[in-house]
């Protein structure tokens, strides 16, 4: 019988060529690992439809052309840029920036971090061998996934963040990307957190780039949480109009850990959001949260893996999904719970608004399950807002518009209220506020 | 939690050990050469007798075939079908009977083991249970006995052999055939629009309540056969009719193929209900065996305010690939999907529903209920969606599975695909969504909310199962009072 063999298209083709020609600058070790993911992407090429993990996003159609990687900019241009940078602007942080990409030093906190909080940059630790680059790529399921075969067959850039057992930081952690320039360029960094047994960080996390520039950002976050620690998480997507924007966070969480992520996103016409759970040690808790605020012919892809494999997990996954214009919004969500995850208790929840007649929601939350004695939901929803409610408020007084923005602000606020660090929490909201604002 | 004895107990009782059906009936076969070809297609083809068109399109379909590639996204693993080493078509050696009587008395013996009653004479004398129902019955390939088919005719319903019905309603067969399944539409849909030999051919006119219940009875008897048969159903205008499908298969230690197509057409106002025992051999405890049913079921509500209901209870088949569907093209339409799927032993289920959203305000609802035991893998796989066109779309979905033992699976993989905001659409996988009220009505009792959960599930599945005739109701009357307890999502 026939087999369909696909034609490589332009950008698959350009993708090739462009790794060959990064390979020189590689040392040896990360070079073989670069390799072999490479190779591994390149003998699938760019997921289409015809993926079932890329059913609704198809980057082979959306990534016509392969976009070279950005070169480091100069001094002035990321001074310029993180000038102008509003993802979690002015709350006390330490801060890590990267401009295009590219982690640049002299604005970045590197030294004179809190006890037990150290950062040093990737580049210096590929160098040296650093041990901890052993725990990059975390979880299985993460190194078998084409946008993350990307990141780290082009990986340029990125850090290594430890907290040492028994440290709570305080002082959250801001990891700013900031787009800039009027070529399009390609990034893809890495960031390490590893967090040791009864520590606890909060990281924050902003993308953001200009409009009508053509990028491609591809970050990946892995993180291990030691036992009992704690790992924070809140991550804006703010990024410019014309970006294709590509994220992954693998997360290996130990004996009775707690994960807190929330990932918000607003800008890029296209982007995929991935997180991929590992549960290793029992009595985890986990809560992952996730909004999405669409306008026109933007697409926003939250896809989830959380695999339990220890005894006793609590999983909460909150997704929600605002969309106006004719945007589409995607959830995909996965839950497995292996044969040892006995008592696993896991929920997961994708809500989305529908504000237009034009837009489209796709759904997809899949339970895979072989514990018997485990407490397991998920759920769907998806329709316009209330008219009961809206009706209320308005003879209340309010203006349809005040009206809708209120439900729709509620609706949002469900997955931002888990955010514990007030700052960041208050920095959602006043996006949430913005979106709606600018939408009126 | 984990599921409470009582649960365990019932599963167990319908174990496949306990496969009743697993004899074998000797009797002089006709059969097809081995394997498939254009050949084998006009073989079959001029066995039936068939006209000019239905010859083309069943080669159209075969060449088509040649060029497809069996699905592999179903959560299902098992060893290839080598198509060319099974007979496609296979029939009892004696001449089409005229009446009961001429009927091989060995495959009568068989309907009677079965309990499928085929004399309509003592129903009618009362000796029988007072519930009257007309049947097909299909032997492997061809439909042996339809039962009331004067009576039927009298209310103008037309209830027989769909190869009976391209003779005598040429006109009927080539508007519908291949409307709801094109023979383009998946790999064993295609197979099947090539080779089905047999299967039921109904048509209630318009306004007409059929006046009893329609069954067709499949049995797959001889070795190294496939069964492909194909049933059309068409409700016009007005009209109502339920429809009652079983089947069993004797126990064999390699795996015969079962590929299926059945088309449903309501016009306007029309309501369909269709319902499915499916007790196909399931294999032995180790995965010996067992038919691989690979069923393509659709219906097409193409009138406004038409319905169809399709409710299965599935416990047979080593392995399963069945997504019975409705498009919603009808202004107003509803579909229904209730289903009970118990897997045990190494079976693997991949089943759920479509309900394709088209037509303003159309509802449908997703009951779905998977059972799994010993080291079988059962899955849900549902997909609802609405088109931009389909105002006010509704869904309601539901599915529960429940574990029994720590050697199975359970598996849930609902695509929602939503393009109206006027759309509403729910989708849950936990017991919580029962009306308050009910269960309000129930704890006030003295229930315990467990009790009260089940108690209205089970009371709603029931009275989808009631519509099941005495014939089928023995495993399905156990499986109802399975209880919800330790389900999840």
């Amino acid at each position: 019988m026939a087999e369909i063999q696909n034609l490589r298209t332009s950008a698959e083709t350009g993708l090739s060529s462009l790794f060959e020609a990064s390979r020189k600058s590689f040392g040896t070790e990360e070079a073989i690992a670069r390799e072999e993911a490479f190779r591994f992407f390149e003998a699938a090429g760019l997921p289409s439809r015809r993926v079932e993990a890329f059913k609704y996003t198809d980057l082979r159609a959306a990534m016509k052309e392969a976009v070279p990687p950005a070169e480091a900019p100069s001094a002035e241009a990321a001074q310029t840029a993180v000038a102008s940078a509003k993802g979690f602007a002015g709350l006390d942080a330490a801060r890590l920036t990267f401009v295009n990409g590219h982690l640049i030093r002299n604005l970045s906190d590197l030294d004179g971090l809190p006890a037990g909080l150290t950062v040093t940059p990737l580049n210096d630790a590929m160098g040296k061998s650093d041990a901890r680059l052993r725990l990059l790529a975390p979880v299985e399921q993460a190194r078998e996934n084409p946008v993350y075969q990307l990141n780290t067959a082009f990986l340029a850039d990125g850090a290594l963040i430890s907290v040492a057992p028994g440290t709570k930081i305080e002082r959250a952690l801001h990891l700013r990307f900031i787009g800039s320039g009027s070529e399009s360029f390609s990034t893809a960094t890495r960031v390490l957190v590893d967090i040791g047994d009864d520590a606890e960080i909060t990281l924050l996390e902003s993308h953001e780039g200009p409009n009508g520039l053509t990028y491609q950002p591809n970050d990946a976050l892995d993180v291990r949480v030691g036992k009992q620690a704690v790992f924070r998480h809140a991550r804006l997507n703010r990024e410019g109009n014309a970006a294709i924007a590509l994220s992954t966070i693998s997360v290996r969480l130990d004996d009775e850990s707690r994960l807190e992520t929330v990932n918000l996103v607003t800008g890029a016409v296209l982007s995929r959001h991935q997180i991929f759970m590992h549960v290793a040690g029992v009595n985890v808790n986990a809560v992952v949260n996730g909004a999405a605020m669409l306008g026109d012919g933007q697409l926003a892809d939250s896809t989830l893996l959380a695999d339990h494999a220890a005894v006793g997990g609590i999983g909460r996954e909150m997704f929600k999904t605002v969309i106006d214009g004719n945007a589409t919004g995607v959830f995909q969500g996965k839950i497995i719970v292996r044969q040892a995850a006995q008592q696993t208790d896991g929920k997961m929840k994708s809500d989305c608004l529908l504000l237009s007649d034009e837009g489209q929601m796709m759904n997809k939350p899949e339970l895979e399950i072989f514990a018997d004695d485990v407490a397991c939901g998920h759920g769907a929803t998806c329709g316009a807002p209330d008219d009961d409610l809206l009706f209320y408020l308005m003879a209340r007084g309010l203006p349809r518009a005040v009206a809708e923005s209120l439900l729709v602000q509620a609706f949002v606020g469900e997955a931002i209220e888990s955010v514990t660090h007030e700052g960041a929490r208050a920095a959602l909201i006043g996006e949430i506020e913005a979106w709606l604002a600018a939408r009126a | 939690m984990p599921a409470v004895q009582e649960t365990i107990d019932r599963v167990r009782s319908i174990d496949l050990d306990q496969y009743k059906y697993g004899f074998e009936t000797t009797i002089e076969m006709e059969k097809s050469a081995k394997g498939i070809s254009e050949d084998v297609v006009r073989f079959i083809s001029a066995k039936k007798n068939e006209p000019a068109w239905l010859l083309e399109w069943r080669l159209d379909a075969y060449r088509r075939w040649l060029t497809m590639k069996e699905p592999e996204w179903a959560r299902v693993s098992y060893d290839k079908v080598d198509y060319s080493d099974i007979y496609y078509y296979a029939a009892p050696k004696r001449p089409a009977a005229m009446s009961l009587d001429e009927i091989d008395p060995e495959i009568l013996k068989t309907y009677e083991k079965l309990g499928i009653p085929l004399r309509e004479v003592e129903v009618l004398e009362g000796i029988a249970p007072e519930r009257r129902v007309a049947v097909d019955a299909v032997f492997d390939s061809v439909s042996v006995a339809t039962t009331f088919k004067k009576e039927l005719s009298k209310a103008g319903v037309i209830f027989m052999p769909i190869s009976e019905a391209v003779q005598e309603y040429p006109e009927l067969v080539q508007k519908y055939l291949g409307t709801v399944v094109p023979s383009t539409d998946n790999f064993f849909a295609t197979l099947n629009s090539a080779v089905f030999s047999d299967g039921s051919f109904v048509y209630i006119p318009p306004g007409v309540r059929c006046p009893m219940e329609l069954s067709t009875y499949f049995r797959i008897n001889e070795r190294d056969t496939g069964q492909f048969e194909r049933t059309l159903i068409i409700a016009d205008k007005g009209s109502y009719v339920s429809y009652l499908e079983g089947c069993t298969a004797p126990k064999r230690d390699d795996n015969q193929l079962h590929a299926a197509v059945v088309e449903l057409v309501a016009l306007d106002d029309a309501e369909i209900k269709y319902s499915t025992v499916q007790n196909w051999y399931p294999g032995d405890n180790e995965g010996k065996g067992g038919i691989y049913n690979f069923v393509t079921k659709r219906g097409d509500c193409r009138g406004d305010r038409s319905k169809i209901s399709w409710t299965q209870v599935e416990t047979g088949s080593a392995i399963t690939w069945k997504y019975p569907s409705c498009i919603l093209r009808g202004d107003e339409s509803r579909g229904e999907f209730y289903s009970i799927a118990v897997s045990n032993g190494m079976q693997q289920v991949d089943s759920g529903t479509k309900m394709i959203h088209l037509g303003k305000n159309t509802t449908s609802r997703i009951i779905s209920k998977g059972i799994s035991a010993g080291r079988s893998q059962n899955t849900y796989r549902g997909l609802v969606s609405a088109h931009k066109k389909a105002k006010n779309a509704r869904n309601f979905t539901n599915c529960d599975s429940l574990l029994i033992g720590d050697q199975c699976g359970a598996h849930t993989v609902p695509y929602i695909e939503s393009k109206n905001a006027s759309a509403v659409f729910e989708h849950e996988a936990t017991t919580s969504k029962i009306s308050e009220d009910q269960k309000f009505y129930c704890l006030q009792r003295g229930l315990s909310e467990e009790e009260a959960t089940a108690l209205i599930v089970n009371g709603f599945v029931r009275d989808v199962l009631q519509q099941l005739p005495m014939e089928f109701a023995v495993e399905a009357q156990k499986l109802i009072s399975i209880s919800l307890e330790g389900s999840v999502g």
